[in-house]
């Protein structure tokens, strides 16, 4: 009868609990979103409105307003243009490429084998180093004189990364090679997520195998694929560590390069701003159309 | 259409001997039920009958060509899961036509048929509607017009209505006997609910363990079970069972439960000696086998009322004879109040005599 009481009263159970939720909010929420205005909020703001200016910030000269000047030079510059062609090409080739592979492995991993909780550990290896480290081993697999790519391919000394033609494709297969494990990791568990008996309801509908992957497996699985697509996207647009590291063609300066440059090298910050501005907008858009195919693929 | 013949089969869940050399014939239109508790392996060789399941032993012939090697999809074999497995991605259309366009069916040919056997369910109403948003009787409607539709050689179904409501259910047998009469093709129906089997079965074939205990008509497997099993297993309340002592006095045989004697005929002497019985038997009566009257009569024995339980059309009372009870059924009120004093006996011509070690009827039809 005592600890029935005790758990009736309002006082012990919070008791239980340990932290009240006042506890927490001032323990975890308030500083996180300290945290967050200040490093996130603030500079995002702050930016935007050196974006409107010609500010320096290697000299003392105050910032004067130029309006939309920056944004005009931007966009009206075929340079800028051209990094951002660079850029597509890119994303393309390098998405592409780990939705292909990160789903093949993961049709393959989808099933039971001996060993099979090692060896999906071991293929998201990749994904856990480092970029810069990824870069620089690669650099070293790449190169022309002892590396182990050409040996393998008996290419002779074939240059990859100094070839103005192949740098870019070589940067992206090392980004493949980096990311399918993470494509690979979502589209299991949206494969695992398929439940087994509509496969078996298939298989007594007469339907093939291939049937069935079209018309069961892809449109059960593809929302988490979009997700996974759409991830892989964004972080391919704004890609710089690997090509910074890898190589220095103008052929690979892809715009985060070229905002780097800008910023760091050239230190024209307002017009560096501008230019981030600019890659943001993008980014927000074409996230927004995967968005709307992903909506429209949930409702089904 | 087709006649579906196990020969002998088997099959092992890890040490679990699932099935247990299962031979049976369907002939061509009948619609046989699989009637067992849960775990039995009625579930199992249905699947294995379908594909889903391999099997360790033993043949499995359609129309007399062994199907056991071939996959789901090359059996022609049609089947209705427990759970429905409707396409979530579809309409109630594609998942009508799925079964249709896997194998390329032409357009028109496609569509009228999905129209008709949609019309033949009454879901024509809901072909653009998707699974998430039909009720649980419209899904399995969905669930079975999709293996009708391709007009299968044989229809499989596992515990079709299992998951639905008590009054939905009724309907939806209904429905599956008039669907049955239409289509008139080979069915086996997985149930563990006798109502079902009783109400749907040209036979019914009670399993388990993964044995076959008997199969038979409803009727057959209801008036003459086959052993101790099928006995307890069919017919609600269940079936009187009790350890029973049979004496002969003076050309009168009596039957001995505990306390309790009844009368039974006299030829019930010979024909124990007959089937060499063994010297432990049970006797069982169903609920309508025993007897119950206000006034002594001759055989009649008196009992104490225990409980009484209303089932509407009827009561079951259950009657205490010193330290034995018997379920009888009566009609509705015929016993009003709880300790009444009753008399009662059992009718020959419904007792049921098993060897106890075995658990095997004697199969001894006694006359009244």
């Amino acid at each position: 009868m005592t600890s029935l009481i005790a758990t009736l009263d309002p006082g012990s159970r919070a008791a239980t609990r340990g932290l009240s939720d006042i506890a927490i909010r001032n323990l975890f929420v308030i500083p996180t979103i300290v945290f967050l205005i200040i490093f996130n909020i603030f500079p995002l703001l702050y930016s935007l409105g050196y974006s409107f200016t010609d500010f320096r910030a290697s000299t003392k000269d105050p910032a004067n307003f130029i309006g939309l000047k920056n944004y005009m030079d931007l966009l009206s510059d075929p340079n800028i243009w051209s990094n951002f062609t660079i850029t597509a090409q890119y994303v393309i080739v390098s998405v592409t490429g780990q939705v292909i592979v990160g789903f093949g492995l993961a049709l393959l991993l989808n099933r039971s084998f001996p060993l099979k909780g090692l060896v999906t550990t071991l293929l998201l290896l990749p994904m856990m180093l480092s970029m810069a480290v990824v870069g620089l081993f690669w650099k070293l697999l790449y190169d022309p004189n002892f590396g182990i790519i050409n040996y393998a391919l008996g290419l002779g000394k074939f240059e990859w990364l100094a070839n103005p033609k192949f740098a870019l494709y070589a940067v992206a297969l090392t980004d493949v090679w980096m990311w399918s494990p993470f494509v690979m990791l979502l589209s299991l568990a949206g494969l695992s997520a398929v439940p087994k008996h509509l496969y078996e309801a298939a298989s007594i509908d007469r339907a093939s195998r291939l049937y069935t992957f079209f018309r069961i497996t892809l449109p059960l699985v593809a929302p988490i694929l979009l997700i996974a697509i759409i991830f892989r996207t964004m972080e391919a647009f704004k890609t710089f560590d690997l090509a910074y590291v890898m190589t220095s063609q103008p052929t690979t300066e892809v715009v985060s390069i070229r905002l780097y440059k800008m910023a760091f090298q050239e230190w024209q910050t307002g017009k560096s701003c501008a230019l981030a501005y600019i890659v943001l907008i993008m980014v927000l858009c074409i996230t927004n159309v995967y968005v709307k195919y992903l909506n429209k693929a949930k409702e089904r | 259409m087709a006649e579906i013949e196990l020969r002998h089969i088997n099959k092992h869940f890890g040490p679990d001997h699932v099935i247990r050399d299962v031979s049976l014939t369907v002939k061509d239109r009948e619609f046989v039920v699989f009637l067992g508790p849960s775990g039995c392996g009625k579930t199992t060789t249905l699947r294995a009958i379908a594909g889903l399941e391999e099997i360790d032993e033993g043949d499995i012939l359609l129309d007399g060509r062994p199907i056991q090697g071939l996959r789901a999809a090359d059996r022609d074999i049609a089947f209705v899961f427990q759970n429905y497995a409707l396409y979530p991605h579809f309409t109630v259309y594609e998942n009508l036509a799925f079964p249709l366009r896997a194998v390329g069916t032409a357009r028109d040919a496609l569509d009228s048929t999905v129209r008709s056997v949609g019309k033949s369910l009454g879901i024509t109403h809901l072909l653009n509607a998707r699974p998430s948003a039909l009720s649980g009787g419209d899904m399995q409607r969905v669930a079975i017009g999709r293996a009708l539709v391709r007009r299968p050689k044989a229809l499989l179904l596992d515990e079709p209505i299992g998951s639905l409501d008590a009054k939905l259910r009724e309907t939806m047998r209904v429905e599956l006997k008039r669907l049955h009469f239409e289509n008139g093709s080979t069915s086996i129906y997985v149930t563990h609910d006798q109502v079902e089997a009783m109400s749907l079965a040209d036979r019914i074939v009670v399993m388990n363990d993964g044995v076959l205990q008997q199969v038979g008509t409803p009727t057959e497997v209801y008036l003459y079970p086959a052993n101790l099993f099928v006995a307890q297993f069919i017919g609600s309340p269940v079936m009187n069972i009790a350890s029973a002592t049979i004496r002969s006095d003076g050309g009168q045989a009596s039957v001995t439960l505990d306390d309790a004697s009844f009368d039974m005929p006299a030829d019930l002497l010979g024909m124990l000696d007959k089937k060499r019985a063994a010297p432990a038997l049970s006797l069982g009566v169903r609920p309508e086998g025993v007897l119950v009257s206000h006034t002594d009569q001759p055989g009649y024995r008196p009992a104490e009322v225990h409980l009484i339980q209303p089932y509407g059309g009827f009561d079951i009372v259950d009657l205490r004879f010193g330290s034995k009870t018997l379920r009888a059924r009566t009609s509705s009120g015929y016993v009003d109040r709880i300790g009444a004093r009753v008399f009662a006996r059992i009718a020959p011509s419904q007792t049921h005599f098993f060897d106890t070690q075995s658990g095997a009827s004697l199969d001894l039809r006694l006359g009244d």
